[in-house]
C-alpha cells in the first residue's frame, strides 16, 4: 500500500468520539464587535497609522491627486534612483505624468533580469486591496501586471492604501472581500518591513526584504479638510 | 483558578475533617497540629480520621495509576458524614479535588463518591478565607515575610491569592513580592529524586529570589515545597529558614509567638 | 529504525548529563533567562483581559479539535484543491520517505543549492542530512537558523533558533566563516552580512523549501507566518518551491485561520501580528512573471498517526508551534533547548518527541517536568501538557491498557526494582495500622535516617522525620 493509504487508513482506524460542532468563528468576532464601541472610518484610519507606525512602516497621508507629486518628494529625498511599478495599474499613468526619475516597469519573467532587480533596484511601488485597523496591515494580492517579488526584494516598498478600503480585523477583510471564493496563486499580508529580533532577542530591520516600507494612504476626505483650510487661510485678516 | 469555574461556598460548618497528608505527618506535624488550631479556635470540631495515609498523588505523577487508585481508594472511604475535608496542602487538596474523579472514572459508583468527595475538599487557607471566614488579630512584633504558593496549590486551588488575603490581615506582617513568583520551585515530588540537577537549579534560584526581598522568613501553605528550599538552605548553611502558612498564623495570633 | 532518526536518539543518561552540563553553565542559564523573560512579558502584554484570552484560546482549542476529527476527509480535500490548483502532493509515512521524496525532486531538477525557509519538520526528518548525502547544499535562510547551521549546530528554541548565542559570539563566527566579513558587534551590520550572503543565494537556488503554519483544505492554501521575508524569498524567487509539513497542520475553512493566526503571533514573540502572513494557493500561473513554475507539498507522518490513534494522545496534535510552553517553563529555562537532543525541545517536545522517535529513545523527556503546569496555562490550544507528561510516564513503565494500541517503545522504562517500590508504597498506604507502626519506627529511629538520600541530597541536607507523626499528635490530644 502506498503511503497516503497507509497515513490515512490509521487515522480512519483510530476510535473517534463525537465529532465537535463545527466552529461558530463569525459569532465569536459578532460577540466582540457587539461589545465595543462601532468602528468609525476615522477610528479605523487612526488606529493603522498608530499600528503600522509602531511596525516601523511610514504612513503618508495623501489625497488622490497629490500622491504623485509626494511619492516624487519622497524619492528624491530618499535617493531613489529606479522605482518599479506596474504598467497596467490604474495608477501607472499619473506616476508617469508626475515625473519620478527611474520609473522601471516589471515586464519581463523575473528569471530574465535577477541580477539587476535584486542588485540594482532601490524601490517597488505596489498598489493594495485594502488594510487592516487592528494590526497596522497591508493586503497585497501580487499578479501578472504587479508580481510576488515587487513587494520584497527592492529595499523600499511603496504601498499605495485607500482609506475607504481599511477593513477592521483580518476576519473582517477576509469576509468582506470573499477570500475563500477565490484565493489568488499569491496572497500576503504586510505588517512593516522586514524584520528579525534572532541575534539577542535585538530588533533590525531589513532582513532580507524591504528595509524600509512607506504606506502612501489615499484619503480625499483629508483634501476637503485641507482645502477648507487653504480657504480660511486666504479669507483671513 | 479552579477549572470548574468559581467555585461555591458553604456556609461555617459545625465539624471538620482534617486531612494531614503524609508529608506534614511524617515531616512536620506541628503543620498539622496548627491547621488544628486554627480551626479549632473557630469554634469548629475538627475530625481526624486515624486511618488516612496519603492521597495518593506520588504515584499518580510518576505514571503508576494503579497504586496511585489503591491509595486513592483507602482514603475515599475515610470521610462518611458530609463535613468538609480540610487539606493544609494545596497540592494533595487538587489531587483529591481534581484527580480523584478522574481516578474512579470507570466506576461510577466510586466515582460518584469521588465527586462527593471532591466537592467537600478544600485547602486549609481557602477554608479560612471562604468558609470559616476568620478574622485575624496580629499580636506579633513587625515582619517581613515572602510567599511562594505551590504549583498545583496555585494552579488547581488558587491558593496564592487566599494565602495573601490571609496574610492581608496580619497587621505587622509585611508581604514581599519574590521575583519570578509564579515560578516551581523545583521540589515537583520525585521529580526532585529523579533529575537532581534540573531541581536543585530550581531551588537554588527560588531561595535567592526569596532571600532577595530581605524577608525574614517565607511562607508555604505546601509542605513539599517548604522542605525542600529549607533543605536547600541548610545544605547552603544558611539560617533563612520557611514556615508552615499554618504554623505562621497560629503563631502570629495566639500569643505563642515565641514558640519553636 | 531508519537512520535519519538514529541521529535524534538521545539515551536517558546523556539526557541527565547534558542537562547537569547546562545547568551548570552560568553564561547558558543568564542568556535562556534573560530571553524567556523577555518572552513572557512580551506575550503578558499582548493579553490584558485574562476573560478575553480564555474566549479566544476556546475557540482556537475548538478548531484544533474540530480539524482533527475531521483530519482523514480534510487531508484528501486539501489534496484535492492543492491539484486542482496545480500543487503536487506527496505522502511520508516517516523522515526517511519525505527525504527521499525531496532529494527526487531537487535531483530531477539538477539542483545544486536548495534554500531552506524555517521549517521545524525538515529538521525533525533529517533533511539537510539526506541533501548533503546527495550531494547537494541545503542552506539555511531564517536568520536565527543560518547562524546556527554556519556553527554546525541545531536550533535551541523552535521560534528563536540562535537564542543560546550571544551578538560577541555571532560576531566572532561571521569573521571566522563568512567569507569578506569583518569583526562587528553591531546587531544591524551582522543582519547587514547575513542579508548580503543570502541574497545573492536565493536568487541561485533552484529550489526553496518552506514550512506551513497552517494549510486550508476549503481554498488549498499554504499559510506561512515570518518577520523575515526569507520564507518568501524561498517559496518566490527559485523555479521549484518545496513545502513540507506534519498531516496535523491542515484547517477546514479560511476563516478558521484569524484566530489560530492571532493566538499564534501572540503567544510566541508576543507579536499582534508578523511582518508577514504569506497565503500560497498554487504554482506561477501562466502570464505571471514570478513565483516557482512548480510547487510541491509532502505531508509527513512520523509517528502524528500514533498519537492520532489514542483519544487523549491525540490532543498533542493541538499544537501550533508557537513555543510558549517552553517559554515559560522553568525546566527549559534552566537547561536550554540542545539538552533535550529532540528537535522539539521543551513541553511540547516532551509530548510529541516519544511518538517520532519511539519511548526507547525518549522515555526520560516526560520525566523532565515538576508537573508545575505552567505550560498547560499558557497554551494556546489548550492542550493539556502535564496530563500527558504523566500519561506518557505511565506508558513508558507498563504494558499498554488494555484495548490500547502499544505505543512504539511501550514499556521501554519498564524496570522490576521500580514496580516493586511502588507496589511497596501502595501495600503500606493502603494498610493504616502497618502505615502508623512504621510511622512510629521511622520518628523513634530518626536518628538512623540515612544521611544520603539519592538525588535529594544533591544539594539539599537529608530528610528527617519528625520527633512524632501528626497521627500521634493527633491521638495524644484526644486521650488529653
Amino acid at each position: 500500500m502506498s503511503a497516503r493509504a497507509n497515513i490515512l487508513q490509521r487515522l480512519r482506524a483510530a476510535p473517534q468520539g463525537r465529532v465537535p460542532l463545527a466552529p461558530a468563528v463569525p459569532a465569536f468576532y459578532d460577540a466582540i464587535r457587539a461589545a465595543t464601541p462601532a468602528s468609525t472610518r476615522t477610528a479605523r484610519i487612526e488606529l493603522f497609522c498608530e499600528k503600522m507606525a509602531f511596525w516601523h512602516g511610514e504612513v503618508v497621508r495623501v489625497t488622490h491627486d497629490n500622491w504623485p507629486q509626494k511619492l516624487r518628494e519622497i524619492c528624491a529625498a530618499k535617493g531613489v534612483r529606479s522605482l518599479l511599478y506596474g504598467e497596467a495599474s490604474a495608477h501607472a499613468e499619473a506616476l508617469k505624468a508626475a515625473g519620478i526619475a527611474g520609473l522601471k516597469p516589471y515586464d519581463r519573467p523575473v528569471g530574465e533580469w535577477k541580477k539587476e532587480l535584486f542588485d540594482d533596484t532601490d524601490a517597488g511601488l505596489t498598489s493594495t486591496r485594502g488594510g487592516i485597523a487592528e494590526t497596522g496591515t497591508l493586503i497585497i494580492w501580487p499578479d501578472a501586471n504587479e508580481p510576488r517579488l515587487m513587494s520584497l526584494v527592492p529595499p523600499i516598498h511603496f504601498a499605495l492604501l485607500d482609506a475607504d478600503q481599511l477593513h477592521d480585523t483580518l476576519f473582517d477583510a477576509m469576509c468582506a472581500q470573499r477570500w475563500s471564493e477565490s484565493m489568488p496563486t499569491n496572497a500576503l499580508l504586510v505588517s512593516g518591513p522586514s524584520k528579525t529580533a534572532d541575534i539577542q532577542v535585538t530588533l533590525a530591520y531589513g532582513a532580507h526584504g524591504p528595509k524600509e516600507l512607506v504606506v502612501l494612504l489615499l484619503d480625499n476626505e483629508l483634501s476637503e479638510v485641507s482645502e477648507v483650510n487653504e480657504v480660511n487661510a486666504e479669507e483671513g485678516p | 483558578m479552579d477549572a470548574a469555574g468559581p467555585r461555591h461556598y458553604p456556609d461555617k460548618p459545625a465539624k471538620v475533617y482534617l486531612f494531614g497528608t503524609c508529608l506534614i505527618d511524617m515531616f512536620c506535624p506541628e503543620a498539622g497540629m496548627d491547621a488544628l488550631r486554627l480551626l479549632e479556635r473557630e469554634g469548629i470540631e475538627v475530625l481526624f480520621p486515624a486511618d488516612q495515609t496519603c492521597c495518593g498523588q506520588p504515584a499518580h505523577s510518576s505514571g503508576f495509576p494503579e497504586q496511585a487508585r489503591a491509595v486513592a481508594l483507602a482514603q475515599l472511604q475515610l470521610f462518611p458524614e458530609a463535613w468538609p475535608v480540610i487539606v493544609p496542602s494545596g497540592s494533595c487538596a487538587g489531587t483529591m479535588r481534581h484527580h480523584y474523579p478522574e481516578m474512579f472514572a470507570d466506576d461510577p459508583r466510586l466515582r460518584a463518591q469521588a465527586n462527593a468527595l471532591a466537592e467537600r475538599v478544600f485547602e486549609l487557607s481557602e477554608f479560612l478565607v471562604h468558609v470559616a471566614k476568620v478574622s485575624l488579630a496580629d499580636q506579633g512584633v513587625p515582619a517581613r515575610v515572602a510567599l511562594h504558593t505551590s504549583c498545583a496549590a496555585r494552579r488547581e486551588m488558587g491558593t496564592h491569592e487566599h494565602g495573601r488575603a490571609l496574610l492581608a490581615q496580619l497587621g505587622a506582617v509585611e508581604v514581599v513580592m519574590h521575583e519570578h513568583e509564579s515560578e516551581c520551585c523545583g521540589f515537583g515530588g520525585t521529580f526532585s529524586l529523579k533529575h537532581p540537577a534540573i531541581s536543585s537549579a530550581m531551588a537554588g534560584d527560588k531561595v535567592d529570589a526569596l532571600k532577595e526581598t530581605g524577608a525574614e522568613t517565607f511562607l508555604s501553605a505546601d509542605c513539599g515545597c517548604m522542605l525542600s528550599l529549607n533543605h536547600t538552605l541548610q545544605k547552603r548553611r544558611d539560617g533563612f529558614q520557611g514556615q508552615h502558612l499554618a504554623t505562621f498564623l497560629w503563631q502570629r495570633t495566639s500569643g505563642e509567638g515565641g514558640r519553636q | 529504525m531508519n537512520n535519519s532518526q538514529q541521529l535524534n536518539f538521545v539515551p536517558a543518561s546523556e539526557f541527565k548529563q547534558r542537562a547537569s552540563v547546562a545547568v551548570a553553565d552560568a553564561h547558558l542559564r543568564k542568556s535562556f533567562r534573560g530571553a524567556m523573560d523577555f518572552l513572557i512579558s512580551k506575550r503578558a502584554g499582548q493579553f490584558p483581559n485574562p476573560e478575553a484570552l480564555e474566549r479566544q484560546r476556546s475557540l482556537a482549542e475548538h478548531i484544533r479539535k474540530y480539524s482533527l476529527a475531521r483530519l482523514p476527509e480534510l487531508l484528501e480535500q486539501l489534496e484535492h484543491k492543492l491539484t486542482d490548483n496545480g500543487v503536487q502532493v506527496h505522502w511520508a509515512e516517516d523522515g526517511e520517505e519525505a527525504c527521499a521524496i525531496i532529494v527526487g525532486i531537487a535531483q530531477r531538477h539538477s539542483t545544486k543549492l536548495m534554500v531552506k525557509g524555517k521549517s521545524m519538520v525538515s529538521e525533525e526528518v533529517e533533511l539537510n542530512h539526506a541533501m548533503a548525502a546527495a550531494g547537494i547544499d541545503a542552506l539555511e535562510s531564517d536568520m536565527g537558523e543560518y547562524i546556527v547551521q554556519l556553527d554546525g549546530e541545531k536550533p535551541s528554541h523552535i521560534i528563536m533558533p540562535a537564542i543560546h548565542k550571544t551578538k560577541e559570539q555571532i560576531a566572532r563566527l561571521f569573521a571566522d566563516k563568512v567569507p569578506g566579513a569583518g569583526y562587528t558587534e553591531s546587531v544591524d551590520e551582522l543582519i547587514g552580512i547575513g542579508r548580503a550572503v543570502l541574497r545573492e543565494k536565493f536568487m541561485n537556488a533552484e529550489v526553496g523549501l518552506s514550512g506551513v503554519n497552517f494549510a486550508v483544505a476549503e481554498t488549498g492554501t499554504l499559510c506561512l507566518v515570518e518577520n523575515e521575508g526569507n520564507g518568501r524569498m524561498c517559496t518566490t524567487v527559485p523555479d521549484v518551491h518545496i513545502a513540507i509539513t506534519g498531516i496535523e497542520k491542515v484547517v477546514e475553512k479560511l476563516e478558521h485561520v484569524p484566530p489560530l493566526f492571532g493566538l499564534l503571533t501572540r503567544s510566541a514573540t508576543g507579536q499582534a501580528i508578523t511582518t508577514y502572513f504569506n497565503m500560497i494557493s498554487g504554482p506561477r500561473k501562466p502570464g505571471e512573471k514570478d513565483g516557482p513554475g512548480e510547487m510541491h507539498l509532502v505531508l509527513v507522518d512520523n509517528g502524528r498517526t500514533q498519537a492520532y490513534g489514542d483519544e487523549q494522545l491525540r490532543s498533542t496534535l493541538q499544537c501550533i508551534r508557537c513555543g510558549a510552553c517552553m517559554n515559560h517553563c522553568p525546566v527549559y529555562t534552566r537547561i536550554g533547548g540542545h539538552a533535550y537532543g529532540t528537535t522539539y525541545p521543551g513541553p511540547i517536545g516532551e509530548i510529541i518527541s516519544p511518538h517520532m522517535l519511539g519511548l526507547n529513545a525518549t522515555h526520560v523527556l516526560p520525566t523532565a517536568s515538576s508537573l508545575c503546569g505552567a505550560c498547560g496555562e499558557v497554551c494556546p490550544v489548550r492542550i493539556p501538557i502535564p496530563e500527558l507528561l504523566v500519561r506518557l510516564r505511565e506508558e513508558a513503565q507498563h504494558d499498554a491498557r488494555p484495548g490500547h494500541a502499544a505505543l512504539r517503545g511501550q514499556g521501554a522504562a519498564k524496570s522490576r526494582l521500580v514496580d516493586a517500590i511502588w507496589s511497596g508504597w501502595a501495600a503500606l498506604y493502603t494498610r493504616p495500622a502497618l502505615y502508623r507502626a512504621f510511622g512510629w519506627l521511622a520518628t523513634r529511629f530518626r536518628a538512623l535516617t540515612p544521611p544520603m538520600q539519592g538525588g535529594w541530597t544533591v544539594s539539599r541536607t537529608p530528610m528527617k522525620p519528625a520527633a512524632r507523626t501528626l497521627h500521634e499528635l493527633m491521638a495524644a490530644r484526644k486521650k488529653r
